[in-house]
């Protein structure tokens, strides 16, 4: 990284760890800094990669088929007249719908027929009884048809305890991802940068 | 007819796009790759009038008095960066566009994830006071995660890790699956609702 790369960075780095004390003016005009090149960034490239290459050029090539995708893009941008608003809806209809429709059997089939296969699969293992154990008493936590008493009320009791091993678990791994992170921050400021430890 | 239209639009691209999945055929393979071109164009149409509001906004805080007009300055300064960037010169590797992506927005996303690690610690000295059974369980299962994937968990015992895994691996992933269960039985519900026009929230306050 050059010189100028290195300062920026950590002029940047230091703006926003700033806010550790309090709201400031330099943290926020570095907040709004990351925003507008957040912006601009997406900006740039969903046009270079997806409406230059996938729409524009093949219009420009005589593809004729890529009208409709073109309408349907412009009547996106009919959002932005108050008056005309409506008809965004119909590109709208055409993403919620097909969007509805891939996900009804991709849903199925990953997220419920492949985990129950999962789970049945290994149940001649101790292991495999807690999990098959642990994964229907979690589904029956979440039963609300009927009143949690009688034999449901301690059933789903173990639900929740497996839930809170899971919670646990995650709570864990972003504690130690975040750290990872500063460190790898504190590295950079403190080698890098002031170039006090060896990196 | 702008509330028709759409419901019966979505229902047609909503069944369509559920029956491809059991028919084997060359020009409804290829029709269905055609309305996934279709949907990540409309996808980037809606970002660009996304865009193009944030745009307005902050062009219209300028406007107005006080220090809103400077951060509304440094965001439109940031925005009219990376487009004069990447469209002058390109975002091929080495390119200004990227240099500014590579030194300073990609910093400053991660120093911004970073510094929920103080607030994240502080969650955490609230939500490891145990009261009930339930919350000392999550009290407990955290502390294996944070023991067993640090060395000083294999000094401790090296029972520590194996435990880690075997949490990890059974009943954590036991609750996950349940958990996956749910939400796919729920999308799939939520999904067959908007094909059928029992769902029209994402036609907004009209489609009522």
């Amino acid at each position: 990284m050059s010189d100028i790369g290195i300062w920026i960075t950590a002029l940047a780095t230091l703006a926003i760890y700033s806010f550790l004390y309090r709201d400031n003016p330099f943290y926020k005009a570095a907040e709004y800094l990351l925003i507008g090149l957040t912006v601009g960034y997406s900006l740039v490239i969903s046009v270079k990669t997806v409406l230059w290459p996938g729409l524009v050029l093949p219009l420009l090539g005589g593809d004729t088929a890529k009208i409709i995708p073109l309408v349907l893009g412009g009547l996106m941008f009919i959002r932005l007249v108050p008056k005309l608003g409506g008809w965004s809806r119909i590109p709208l209809a055409v993403y919620v719908g097909a969007g509805a429709g891939v996900s009804i059997p991709a849903m199925l089939k990953a997220r419920v027929l492949q985990q129950m296969g999962a789970t049945m699969s290994n149940v001649t293992t101790i292991s495999g009884v807690i999990m098959l154990v642990g994964v229907i008493t979690t589904i029956l936590y979440f039963y609300f048809s009927r009143e949690q008493k009688g034999l449901l009320q301690p059933v789903a009791k173990i639900g929740t305890y497996y839930m809170m091993i899971f919670f646990g678990a995650t709570f864990g791994y972003t504690v130690m991802s975040r750290v990872s992170l500063l460190i790898g921050r504190m590295e950079f400021l403190l080698g890098d940068w002031l170039r006090l430890i060896a990196r | 007819m702008l509330r028709k239209i759409p419901v019966m639009v979505c229902a047609v691209c909503g069944v369509f796009m559920a029956a491809q999945y059991f028919i084997v055929s060359g020009p409804v393979s290829q029709l269905y790759g055609t309305v996934l071109d279709w949907m990540q164009i409309i996808f980037v149409c809606a970002l660009l009038v996304g865009i193009l509001h944030v745009i307005t906004r902050q062009i219209k805080n300028i406007s107005r008095p006080g220090p809103e007009r400077w951060y509304a300055m440094i965001a439109l300064f940031g925005i009219a960066l990376m487009v004069v960037l990447g469209f002058g010169w390109g975002i091929s590797r080495g390119s200004p566009f990227l240099w500014v992506f590579d030194h300073v927005q990609a910093p400053m996303q991660t120093t911004v994830f970073s510094l929920l690690a103080f607030y994240v610690a502080s969650a955490a000295y609230r939500g490891f006071r145990a009261r009930h059974a339930e919350s000392a369980v999550l009290v407990l299962a955290a502390l294996i995660v944070l023991l067993g994937r640090v060395p000083v968990g294999e000094i401790i015992s090296p029972y520590v890790p194996q435990t880690v895994s075997w949490v990890l691996n059974v009943p954590a992933v036991a609750a996950k699956r349940a958990i996956l269960i749910g939400i796919g039985l729920g999308m799939t519900a939520t999904a067959i609702k908007v094909i059928a026009g029992m769902e029209r929230t994402y036609l907004g306050s009209g489609g009522r």
